[in-house]
């Protein structure tokens, strides 16, 4: 039988953390939450979370970062922003669950061949390379790094798409793709200049 | 009024059917536009959570390019059109950010000057436009036709101001003026799980079977849908998701396909033939023609 403590002491806590997540973008308000749960009322993936948005919430504002960034919670935000048309205190959850998402990625806070940073990833890189996305190429590259099976299993509907003509096998891309590695780059460059 | 038409990546793939029918109503209406010069992908909801500043700095790029053109951008696919809505918020909100996306744009020679709007098609069609116009033109009533109007979220969600955030009516009010009656739908903002069904897909097929199964219960006989993500999940995955519980099977099209139909245009050219689900034998049997 393992044994595992329930309750959390101050000292689990990570002071920096919380200093983060009420400094991060969409954070100002969050040490405002009223703890009233409306988010987790109104969000359509509460009922699969480990933490439900309001729990999110105050764990991150006091610090609770290993709880936070493994939470499965994070993941789940589909990024409906039902949470935020209901929040008495307009604290931008939605974007509290990206920027918790950004840092998870960061600090490799996520199971092994888990799809949504690879997805990401790749999703990255084709705008990198050609401006724009091409889903059949992108939906390709990303099962080929988690899930080849899922890729067969797919096949059928990706079979019918294409004689529809939704799944075109031509690569979209824009003519000035020099202008986007160069906006890349600048933001690249500004955020080390001032360290953001 | 030109505006700058802003297609995204998914209307020139999964999601065709929405720009050919879209491009039709614009048509018929005459509501003229021009594809925004160069247009690059908006960073979508993907790129906003591993690296948010970069998506502020590409979608501002599309933002740059239609007010050099003085022109307001229409953005039909849900993401794209909050994803730019974001960014000029956020660029005036946020110091920091305006710098990053100021810089980004000098160094391939834009400007940027908070001088545009970003319009979804509803609005367009609804507020500059107008429903007696648009039922002025109508020559195919869709008499007879139930329709249960999804807006999914991100549309009116956070930040429009065209409609109401709980319960938006502005498709209805469309779909009525083409005739159609309006199936009541109250999930019509539930979220449809984006891109869950992809990446944790158990959770993903609950959350659409849902909405499929509630408009087939009050009735409908399609969905109308106004984001090209919405309808591929309502479509692609309703024989999985029929297979939960109760079998479904309702067609999904876009709005602008319902319209279309309304205002004239046939089948083909409003890729009714691209769906999954076909439409037609609905059609037929509420005697609608469609060729
Ligand atoms: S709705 Fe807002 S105030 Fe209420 S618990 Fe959620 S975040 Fe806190
Ligand atoms: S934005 Fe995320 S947390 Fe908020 S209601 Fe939607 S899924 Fe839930």
């Amino acid at each position: 039988m393992e044994l595992k403590r329930t309750v959390k002491f101050e000292a689990d806590r990570d002071p920096e953390f919380a200093r983060w997540i009420s400094h991060t973008v969409g954070g100002e308000r969050i040490r405002h939450c009223l703890q009233c749960g409306l988010c987790s009322a109104s969000c359509p993936l509460s009922l699969y979370m480990d933490y439900t948005p309001r729990r999110l919430m105050h764990l991150s504002r006091e610090g609770f970062k290993e709880e936070v960034l493994s939470s499965s919670s994070i993941w789940l935000c589909t990024a409906c922003y039902a949470c935020m048309v209901e929040c008495p205190k307009k604290i931008n959850i939605t974007h509290l669950m990206y920027a918790l998402k950004e840092r998870a990625i960061e600090e490799r806070f996520y199971p092994k061949r888990f799809p949504i940073p690879v997805m990401a990833q790749q999703f990255c890189r084709m705008v990198r390379g050609s401006g724009r996305i091409t889903e059949s190429w992108l939906i390709v590259r990303v099962f080929l790094r988690t899930a080849i099976w899922r890729l067969l299993s797919m096949s059928g509907l990706g079979w019918k798409l294409f004689l529809a003509g939704r799944m075109p096998a031509k690569k979209e891309k824009i003519q000035r793709q020099d202008e986007i590695v160069a906006l890349l780059d600048s933001v690249a460059e500004t955020r080390k200049e001032l360290a953001l | 009024m030109k505006y700058a038409y802003y297609p995204g990546c998914s209307l020139r793939g999964t999601g065709r059917a929405y720009e050919e029918s879209l491009l039709a109503v614009f048509r018929s209406l005459a509501i003229e536009v021009q594809e925004l010069d160069d247009w690059n992908c908006c960073g979508a909801t993907t790129y906003l959570s591993v690296d948010e500043l970069t998506s502020y700095a590409l979608a501002a790029r599309n933002l740059a390019l239609a007010e050099r053109e003085r022109m307001d951008i229409i953005a039909p696919c849900a993401a794209c059109y909050l994803v730019l809505n974001k960014t000029q918020r956020y660029i005036r909100d946020y110091p920091d950010i305006k710098t990053v996306v100021s810089r980004a744009l000098g160094a391939i020679g834009l400007e940027y000057h908070d001088r545009v709007r970003v319009r979804h098609p509803l609005d367009v069609f609804l507020n500059d436009i107008g429903l007696e116009a648009i039922a002025a033109k109508v020559v195919r009533p869709l008499k007879g036709l139930k329709v249960a109007p999804y807006y999914g979220c991100q549309i009116v969600r956070p930040y429009a101001t065209f409609d109401d955030q709980r319960n938006p009516t502005s498709m209805d009010q469309l779909l009525a003026a083409c005739g159609a009656t309006v199936a009541p739908y109250p999930l019509k903002t539930r979220c449809c799980g984006g891109s869950q069904k992809g990446t944790l897909p158990e959770i993903g097929l609950h959350l659409i079977r849902y909405l499929i199964a509630e408009a087939q219960m009050n009735g409908a006989d399609v969905i109308a849908t106004v984001c090209p993500l919405c309808q591929f999940n309502l479509e692609c995955f309703q024989k999985e998701a029929g297979s939960i519980r109760h079998p479904l099977s309702i067609p999904v099209l876009y709005f602008t396909q319902l319209m279309a139909l309304a205002l004239g245009a046939s089948a083909a050219t409003i890729g009714l033939q691209r769906s999954l689900v076909p439409v037609e034998p609905v059609l037929e049997a509420k005697e609608i023609a469609y060729a």
